[in-house]
Parts: C-alpha cells; sequence; structure tokens
C-alpha cells in the first residue's frame, strides 16, 4: 500500500528555507515508488513562495494562507497542520531542526502517537530498514537509530544532506482554509528580528566565530567583518557570552547551537571540550590564536598562531581582494 | 502557585564519551543536573519568591537520579518526586507519557523544563507533554514574568526575539540567558533532608508497561572519526594570511 510523506515547508524572512529542501531530498531515500510526497506550507501571501516550491515537490503542496500564520505561533501553526494530517495519514513527517522544526515536531509526534528522531545527520536505507544518524553530546558520540513501528517524525539539521533539485512535473496545489485552534491561548505580542538579512547560523556555510580572545563587544567587529565579505555568520564560545561579549543566541558548544559549515573559523577561542562539541564536525577548521598551544589547533586544518585583531582584518583585506 | 520542574540528570559537560561493549562508559562518571534543567530550577525559585507557592521537582531514571532531585531540593524546591521503574525503557514518546500519566493527576499552575539535553539532545519531551496535558507551551524563553493567570515570556527563537502572552496553565522550557543559577547553601542541602521525596512506579501511575513501549531503538553506537592535526602556516601574518586565502580559494580545499 501507498504510504504518504510530509515535510512541513519553513518560511523565514520570506523566503523558503534551504532545509526543506534537503527534507524533501531525504524523503527521496526512504520512500517507494507509489508513494505520495506532500509538504504542508504556512504562512501569510505565499502565493510566490508556494509556486516556487512547487517545482520541488512530486505530489501535492497544501498550502495554508491566513494573516493569523504571518509570524510563527506554535498553537495556530499546530492547529493549521492538525487538518491537514488527519487527511493525509502520513506514515512520516519531516521538519527542519530549526527553531519552528524543533518546536513543531514534538507536538506532531505526540498528537500522531509517533516516535520522533530529532537533529538527524544522515540517513540511509539497508533492505527495508531505514537507518538514522544523529548526534549524542551535541556530537562526541554518534548514533544510529530506526523506528519500531508507527508513524514517524523527523527533524534533519540543516546543512548536513543534499538538497532537492527541481521536479520535471510539478507539484498540485492544494488550497487548505485555516481553522483556528479551538481556544488560542498564547499570543505573539512581538517580534524583534535581530538576525533578519542575516545568514542564520546553523545554516551557514562559513562561521566566523569568536572566543574569549575578543575581549569585548566591540572586539567581535572585525570577524562580523570577515563574516560579511564571505556571506557566513558569527559564532561564539561560551566563554565569550558568559563574558558578556555577545548574545547567547551566538553560542556554539555542548550548552548552545551545533554548527556543520563547510569552514569554520575559531578566533581567539583555546578549544574547550564543551566547544568543540559544537563544531568538529565542520568539514575545514581554521584557528587563530595567539597561543601556540591552545588545543584548538590539534583539531585544526590550518593554524595561525598571532593576534586576532591582527589576523582578521588581514584575511578580511585578502578574500576581499582575492574575490573582487 | 504550584510550579513543577521537570529535570533530567546528564553527564558533566567535560566528560569525555567512551564506549565499551556497544554502550557508553559511565563508570565513575560525573553526572549534573542537565544544564538547560538548571535554569528551570532557578526560574522556580524566583518565581516563587515573587508569587509564593509550592515547587516540586519531577524526575524518572535509576536510582542515581536521586543526587540530581537532591541538588534541586538544596536550592529551595520544596517536594521532589522520582519516577523510578525497570520497566521505563524507551524513548521520548515512553518518557513523556510517564509524564503526562503523572501531570494528569496533579494540579499546576506552571510546568518548567530546560530547551534540550545536553545528552540526547532529542528537545522533545517537555513539548510532547504539553500537548498531552494539553496546554499551551513556550519554548527556549530568556525572560518570564508572572502576573495573575497569565505570563510574558520572552523565547529566542534563532536570534530573534520574540514575546509571548500565554495563559496558565502552561509549560516552558529555559534557555540560557534566563538566570544564573544559584548554588546550594549549606543550610539547604541540611533543609533538603527533610523535604519530601516521593517514590513512584508505573503502577502508582496506573501505567502499563505496553502503553508506554518505545517507538524507536538503537542500532549502533559510535565516536567521531578523528581529526588530524593540520598545518600551522610560518612566516609573516599577512603572508599567512594570503596563503591561507589562497588555499581556500583555489587549492584542492576548495572550500569557498
Amino acid at each position: 500500500m501507498s504510504k504518504s510523506y510530509v515535510v512541513i515547508a519553513e518560511v523565514r524572512g520570506g523566503k523558503l528555507r534551504q532545509v526543506t529542501l534537503e527534507a524533501l531530498q531525504a524523503i527521496t531515500i526512504v520512500k517507494e515508488d507509489g508513494d505520495l510526497v506532500a509538504a504542508i506550507l504556512l504562512g501569510h501571501q505565499i502565493s510566490a513562495i508556494s509556486e516556487h516550491l512547487s517545482q520541488y515537490v512530486s505530489g501535492q503542496i497544501h498550502v495554508i494562507d491566513h494573516v493569523d500564520l504571518e509570524t510563527y505561533n506554535a498553537e495556530t501553526y499546530f492547529s493549521a497542520i492538525q487538518n491537514v494530517l488527519d487527511t493525509l495519514n502520513p506514515h512520516a513527517v519531516f521538519l527542519g531542526h530549526t527553531a519552528e522544526g524543533r518546536d513543531l515536531a514534538p507536538m506532531i509526534a505526540a498528537y500522531l502517537h509517533a516516535g520522533q528522531l530529532s537533529d538527524v545527520i544522515s540517513m540511509e536505507k539497508v533492505e527495508t530498514e531505514v537507518r538514522y544518524t544523529r548526534p549524542l553530546y551535541a556530537g562526541k558520540a554518534f548514533e544510529q537509530k530506526k523506528f519500531i513501528d508507527g508513524p514517524q517524525v523527523v527533524t534533519i539539521r540543516p546543512n548536513n544532506m543534499a538538497a532537492a533539485d527541481t521536479n520535471d512535473s510539478q507539484a498540485d496545489i492544494v488550497t487548505i482554509a485555516y481553522s483556528p485552534p479551538s481556544s488560542l491561548r498564547s499570543i505573539v505580542k512581538d517580534v524583534i528580528r535581530k538576525t533578519s538579512g542575516k545568514v542564520d547560523l546553523t545554516e551557514a556555510k562559513i562561521v566566523v566565530s569568536g572566543g574569549r580572545g575578543v575581549k569585548s563587544v566591540d572586539g567581535f567587529k572585525p570577524l562580523q567583518e570577515l563574516a560579511e565579505v564571505l556571506n557566513g555568520a558569527v559564532g561564539a564560545s561560551r566563554g565569550a557570552c558568559d563574558a558578556g561579549y555577545c548574545d547567547y543566541a551566538m553560542q556554539i558548544g555542548q550548552t548552545g547551537k551545533v554548527v556543520t559549515p563547510e569552514i569554520y573559523i575559531a578566533c581567539g577561542i583555546s578549544g574547550a571540550i564543551q566547544h568543540l562539541a559544537g563544531m568538529s564536525q565542520s568539514r575545514i577548521i581554521i584557528a587563530i590564536n595567539k597561543d601556540p598551544e591552545a588545543p584548538i589547533f590539534k583539531l585544526a586544518d590550518y593554524g595561525i598562531v598571532g593576534d586576532l585583531f591582527v589576523v582578521v582584518p588581514l584575511l578580511t583585506e585578502e578574500f576581499k581582494r582575492a574575490m573582487a | 502557585m504550584n510550579i513543577y520542574v521537570i529535570l533530567k540528570q546528564t553527564f558533566d559537560t567535560e566528560e569525555k564519551i567512551v564506549i565499551q561493549n556497544g554502550d557508553i562508559f559511565d563508570d565513575g562518571v560525573k553526572y549534573i543536573i542537565n544544564p538547560y534543567d538548571e535554569y528551570a530550577v532557578e526560574e522556580a525559585l524566583r518565581q516563587k519568591e515573587q508569587h509564593g507557592g509550592n515547587i516540586i521537582v519531577v524526575s524518572i531514571g535509576p536510582s542515581r537520579i536521586a543526587e540530581a532531585l537532591r541538588t534541586a531540593l538544596a536550592m529551595g524546591a520544596d517536594e521532589a518526586v522520582h519516577i523510578s521503574d525497570d520497566r521505563i525503557v524507551g524513548d521520548e514518546f515512553t518518557l513523556s507519557n510517564v509524564l503526562a500519566a503523572y501531570f494528569n493527576k496533579q494540579s499546576y499552575d506552571l510546568i518548567l523544563g530546560g530547551h534540550f539535553s545536553i545528552d540526547n539532545g532529542g528537545g522533545q519531551v517537555a513539548i510532547r507533554l504539553s500537548q498531552l496535558l494539553n496546554i499551551p507551551h513556550v519554548a527556549s524563553i530568556i525572560k518570564v514574568d508572572v502576573s495573575e493567570h497569565q505570563a510574558l515570556v520572552l523565547r529566542d527563537s534563532e536570534g530573534d526575539t520574540e514575546t509571548v502572552e500565554v495563559t496558565l496553565p502552561a509549560l516552558f522550557t529555559a534557555q540560557q540567558g534566563l538566570n544564573e543559577p544559584r548554588y546550594p547553601s549549606l543550610p539547604g542541602i541540611m533543609k533538603a533532608k527533610k523535604k519530601p521525596f516521593h517514590h513512584l512506579t508505573l503502577d502508582d501511575l496506573g501505567l502499563t508497561e505496553t502503553e508506554i513501549r518505545t517507538k524507536t531503538e538503537r542500532i549502533s553506537l559510535f565516536l567521531p572519526p578523528q581529526r588530524k592535526s593540520g598545518q600551522i602556516l610560518q612566516g609573516e601574518l599577512n603572508q599567512q594570511a594570503s596563503e591561507l586565502v589562497h588555499l581556500l580559494l583555489h587549492s584542492d580545499v576548495k572550500a569557498i
């Protein structure tokens, strides 16, 4: 019997997130011929996004377009999704392991009495068994898991799987009426978008990170300049956050975010085990530190022993020149 | 106000992970309260200081987690509930259903938990619980103001800050920056010994093993491949910078 697979598409800053395409690609690994792949897209004034998304989905896109869905709210979003889930009776629901996906997935899993595997970084099918790989201890170890039975919910880590390609056959766009929750108990009053227009840390291909060595709030400026030139994002170690140099939202490590960019540039970070847990799976690691004995050099592909306030601006200039 | 904190005991963040006989080696390992759950305990204490009430800390697991619950009592929580049963073997589906069975018999205004656990990192149990209890939740909060029957919370959403108004009862998960957890005081530690400490099993919760059977299973466990030490560049700093940029742009590395 054919099954249905559902991706909850995510929109951020008026654009479809890359991780949604990665989730669509992930499904192609596990689905059988004849299975339905559907996406659920929520938001307000999203017709252009649904057109764009339809190039990547072979089955259906369920679009719920309503002013109440302009900003993410767990209750309104879940209520909107719930009806579609009832109709599709999904075998599996895939989401990005993003702020939104992390929030919605457990609600969906509880509703479906489903198992959930979070933060999946890769998956493979061995005969009929699908094996999902995910980190433990923020990447100090990894496990492979499988579902025993029932519906499945999976959140996939951004930046770790290939993105779906465009399809020959465009998906059917199904417009769904928004059904508000029976009682709305939470209202999003205000959103301060500190990261709009910037590259999201967990999706960035290049991360420039600062530690205690940045010495002050202003010390992050050269790092931001470098990140801008490289279209990357700025991260931080716990030390820098605890010292008040930056927001905890930037923290990378076992407490904090786990990132797996193409290039990780650690500036003034000594490399405590908790920090390494959050970034050691980056493809290329570059360390800049005054202390040649800093543990980060043991892990780095390339190291520069020197003052970050000298080295980082030099790199920015070099990249500008080379990429001009 | 009845404030509940769900907490988990985890390896200390400084622990190295060693795999032995296909499992994570835990002999002599130092355990702590999951750091995010510790923010939840601290927030419960601050809310009680402001509004009065009773704080109950709840955890599921083997006998060693009594230590984590005692620490929370020494910080100032009023009661501890330790749900322990050899038949509770499973994933977040199992754990959230066990907790739901417990909470269905309680009266609560606020349930606090951590944003995620630093060991398994699933980030599921608390939000699943709110759904099972049919109460609203706000995840990853960095500030909370409780007034009568409602709360105004700030949540971190990938660096953006959202302000959410929620009707109580509600469940919140604590993000870094919410507060600075206190250390247990010596009088706190002494008092903790006399505070109510409840032990519950599946039978007490009216659950059967079948109802909470795990939905997922581990196939294998492994450590990440060791990274080889790379190359420390040499020469004047400006030469090093230019060499690095060349390597990243033009050599086999081709990272940009």
